[in-house]
């Protein structure tokens, strides 16, 4: 068994009785003492805080930069100098390596953040594709920390921390700007809950000054600590793929129901021909999400039959803490992937009745 | 540590308590706590055969799903339905108005060879 690692926010974490478990090669808080139900609500109605240093940075620069990126990724990353983007990168057969978000710093250069459980084998891909281009790919994973705070207090919360104004930075836009005393933190206005909120990029030596400013800050806004537990049920209840779960080799982004971030007008990528045909031919699979009907929690791998055959699995499924009901997704034959379609989901050998449902889940109240 | 003296206990984490001539079974503080916030309560129904080691229901928190094991064999005369509608019952109150399921023992003998509490709390400190 390989050390695991941990993060700057290890021991701070301990002091809030962070209950660890290993991931991405790192031991990372699962719940704090709140519990995950408590951590959940925390994110919906208040603000939290979530410690995501797993996460992988690659920065690739240089005069080809910008055709070494959108060759690597299926959305078109020619955007201006501060703006971010969502896609998937894919192999040739339009499996998916990972999801990432792109960000582009300026002219000649990208800076991606990748999943941590992913990065070695991201770079690796990235190092390879990237060879007939003239641009540098470094892996700086190991010298960023990064905190990710969410909910709709987020923005209240660091207006007590910076004079950067968030609340009025648009979707998928960054900034480096002081923060809690601590100057170059990357601001990004993203995040993986479906509440308002930021993630912020530190450098490992500043990220405990960071952490003790936030929480400082973060008491008077009842700043809730989360683990990985609730990153994951808020993340659902948006229909947010995880990969590895969701989103994997075998599946590509039109059958995810990511064709968005596909765009075949830019110019040619990686996987092009294949998505190209999954656009045009239409696929025969598709990721849905499903409400249960009968009394049951759909769980990772459980089968989803229709009239007695199976005809896919469950790739996430929880009970959801904001709607108190069981919800999961699954990739279903296109033919069953309509909203109100009925499926079983087998639990414990028994077929228990779901339904297609719209998705997001949960869907926040406008302020 | 909550282990109330005057029942026994499984490896497993089940409680079982003498009710006249039944026994109570539910799960224990530590193994609510353990599971974190409970979502979901599945039992046998009335009149079901339970035997002792194996699963008689389903507990699942928010993350992860738990077997409930039968700490004796014999019959199911009584299933605490109220859980089914308030499964967060088990965490609030495991000893008590979270009792899961009664049985009429069909070797009374086999709740001696259950966990003490001071056995079960050896086993908990041993497993953190």
């Amino acid at each position: 068994m390989t050390d695991l690692k941990r993060t700057p926010f290890y021991a701070l974490e301990a002091e809030h009785q962070a209950r660890f478990v290993p991931f991405a090669g790192y031991e990372l808080p699962v719940t704090f003492e709140a519990g995950l139900m408590e951590e959940h609500h925390a994110v919906r109605r208040r603000v939290g805080v979530f410690d995501v240093s797993h996460m992988g940075e690659v920065v690739i620069d240089g005069k080809d930069a910008l055709p070494a990126v959108q060759w690597l990724v299926t959305n078109n990353v020619d955007v201006a100098a501060g703006k971010a983007v969502y896609t998937v990168m894919c192999v040739a057969d339009g499996g998916i390596v990972d999801d990432l978000i792109v960000y582009r710093e300026g002219e000649q250069s990208f800076f991606l953040c990748v999943n941590g459980a992913c990065r070695h084998g991201d770079v690796a891909h990235i190092k390879e594709q990237a060879k007939r281009f003239d641009c540098r790919v470094r892996d700086l994973s190991d010298d960023w920390a990064q905190l990710a705070i969410q909910g709709p207090k987020a923005d209240l919360l660091l207006s007590d921390l910076s004079s950067h104004e968030t609340a009025t930075m648009p979707s998928f836009t960054f900034a480096d700007a002081e923060v809690g005393g601590v100057k170059g933190v990357r601001i990004a206005r993203t995040g993986y809950t479906g509440e308002p909120g930021v993630e912020l990029y530190v450098k490992n030596g500043d990220a405990a000054r960071l952490w003790r400013a936030m929480a400082d800050a973060g008491k008077k806004h009842g700043l809730g600590y989360c683990g990985l537990g609730c990153r994951d049920t808020l993340r659902l209840e948006m229909k947010y793929p995880l990969y590895g779960n969701d989103i994997d080799r075998d599946h590509n982004p039109i059958e995810a129901g990511l064709a968005w971030v596909v765009k075949l007008k830019k110019g040619e990528f990686l996987g092009r021909a294949a998505l190209q045909a999954a656009k045009t031919e239409g696929v025969t699979r598709q990721w849905v999400g499903f409400e249960m009907v009968g009394r049951g929690i759909p769980r990772q791998h459980y089968e989803i039959h229709k009239n007695g055959a199976k005809v896919g699995e469950v790739t996430s499924g929880t009970h959801s803490p904001s709607l108190g009901r069981p919800i999961g997704c699954g990739y279903v034959p296109t033919a069953l992937a309509t909203v109100g379609s009925e499926l079983d989901v087998v639990v414990r050998g028994k077929p228990v009745l779901a339904r297609v449902v719209t998705t997001p889940f949960y869907k926040r109240e406008q302020p | 540590m909550n282990i109330p003296d005057g029942q026994k206990y499984t490896k497993e984490h089940e409680w079982a308590r003498k009710d006249g001539d039944l026994v109570v079974v539910g799960i224990t503080d530590h193994a609510q706590h353990k599971l974190g916030d409970i979502v979901f309560v599945e039992l046998p129904a009335v009149g079901a055969q339970v035997k002792a080691g194996a699963t008689f229901g389903t507990v699942e928190s928010v993350k992860a799903v738990s077997d409930l094991f039968a700490p004796l064999s014999g019959e199911v005369t009584a299933v605490n339905d109220a859980l089914t509608n308030a499964p967060e019952t088990v965490n609030k109150d495991p000893y008590g108005s979270a009792w899961m399921i009664k049985v009429k023992p069909s070797q009374a003998s086999e709740l001696d060879k259950l966990l003490s509490p001071a056995d079960y709390e050896k086993l908990c400190d041993s497993e953190g």
